[in-house]
């Protein structure tokens, strides 16, 4: 057979998400921001919300990210994006509204309002993209920065005693009782990737059933900054990241008690 | 067993030569090519057209969703 017959709309089995738009994504060459923003675009088509799903954008990378999938957002202030998200949620309770937040804008600016958000179970998703650096400023530690790990500001590698420790947060957001689906995913092979729209497509669910919030942390490459090619990018993600953020969901209030906090009893 | 066979067609214009797709092909279909396009970068060909089995593996790491597939069952 030839190519000209197989290349035929009949035969067609993937192709770009009618969602993102013909956009250039501002991304560097093989950075997983654009993987999860076609996730997103894919999950929110999926799901058929695009005409009430309200996106709210970081500062960091993906400040951008409106630009690229066809849906309503809003540009938050650094770290604020839960703070912006609570006020459309609960003045806009039949819109389905979800965050993108880098480690830099969730764990270190924003920990306040990650925290409260989550504590308090807006009805939101929250999309945490871990790529344990300050990717848009030019690599600075990030709270997520692991030790040993080099960067800008840790030419040395991270120190325990100077830099302190890499935080877990969303270990420490799964115990919070607002939260129902606490998930950590990965997107640098195709089987990690679906595994990955599929979480985000439950938390999406969850947002849409008033579950409370929902998080899903997709543990990252930031090739640049990391100074690789993207391939050891990915390499170095598997064999460095996932020891200590390990993959897998942390929290699924579907199957287990919703509740991670018990009142007291009088 | 059914044979499929596949076929990519990339937007030679939108790659940015990642590599991602190259070694996420398990059949060795794609290769970098020794071009570039107008922003400078070494876009991905079907370097091994008969292999490709339509999988989509490639597509689907792609960060910049520039693949598109087709898959034919024979
Ligand atoms: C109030 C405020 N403080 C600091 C900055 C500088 N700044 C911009 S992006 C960023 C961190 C970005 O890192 P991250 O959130 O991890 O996103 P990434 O680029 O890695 O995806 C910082 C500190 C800012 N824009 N505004
Ligand atoms: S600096 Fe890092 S996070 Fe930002 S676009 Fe480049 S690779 Fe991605
Ligand atoms: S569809 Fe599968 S076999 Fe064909 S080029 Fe892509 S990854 Fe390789
Ligand atoms: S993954 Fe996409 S951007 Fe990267 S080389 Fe392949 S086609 Fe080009
Ligand atoms: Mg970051």
């Amino acid at each position: 057979m030839e190519l000209a017959d197989i290349i035929n709309p009949k035969n067609l089995v993937y192709e770009k998400p009618a969602l993102l738009t013909s956009t250039t994504m501002h991304y560097c060459p093989g950075c997983s921001h654009g993987v999860v923003h076609k996730l997103l675009a894919e999950v929110i088509e999926d799901l058929g919300i695009q005409e009430k799903t309200i996106g709210v954008s970081p500062v960091g990378c993906a400040v951008f990210a409106y630009n690229y999938i066809d849906i309503d957002w809003q540009e938050a202030a650094h770290g604020r994006a839960p703070a912006v998200a609570t006020g459309i949620a609960r003045t806009n309770p039949d819109k389905v509204v979800f965050t993108y937040q880098g480690d830099g804008d969730l764990a270190s600016i924003g920990t306040a309002e990650i925290l409260h958000a989550c504590n308090r179970g807006e009805d939101m998703v929250v999309i945490f993209v871990n790529n344990g650096i300050y990717g848009m400023t030019g690599g600075q530690m990030a709270p997520t920065t692991l030790l040993g790990q080099i960067t800008a500001t840790t030419p040395t590698g991270r120190d325990a005693g100077r830099n302190g420790y890499p935080l877990k947060i969303t270990e420490l957001i799964a115990q919070l009782s607002g939260t129902s689906y606490v998930t950590r995913q990965s997107v640098q092979t195709p089987a990690a990737i679906r595994k990955c729209k599929k979480a985000i497509s439950k938390a999406f669910q969850a947002a849409i059933d008033k579950k409370g919030t929902s998080f899903v942390e997709v543990v990252s490459t930031c090739n640049m900054n990391w100074k690789m090619t993207p391939v050891k990018a990915n390499e170095w993600m598997v064999e460095n990241m996932f020891p200590f953020y390990v993959p897998g969901d942390l929290k699924d209030s579907s199957k287990n008690n919703p509740e991670s906090y018990t009142p007291l009893k009088n | 067993m059914a044979k499929v066979i596949g076929a990519v067609v990339v937007d030679n214009e939108e790659c940015k030569g990642c590599g991602l797709c190259v070694v996420a092909c398990p059949q060795d279909v794609l290769g970098q090519n020794k071009q570039v396009n107008s922003r400078g970068y070494h876009y991905s060909f079907m370097k091994n057209p008969e292999a490709c089995i339509g999988c989509s593996n490639c597509a689907t790491v792609c960060p910049d969703t520039c693949i598109t597939v087709y898959r034919v069952k024979l």
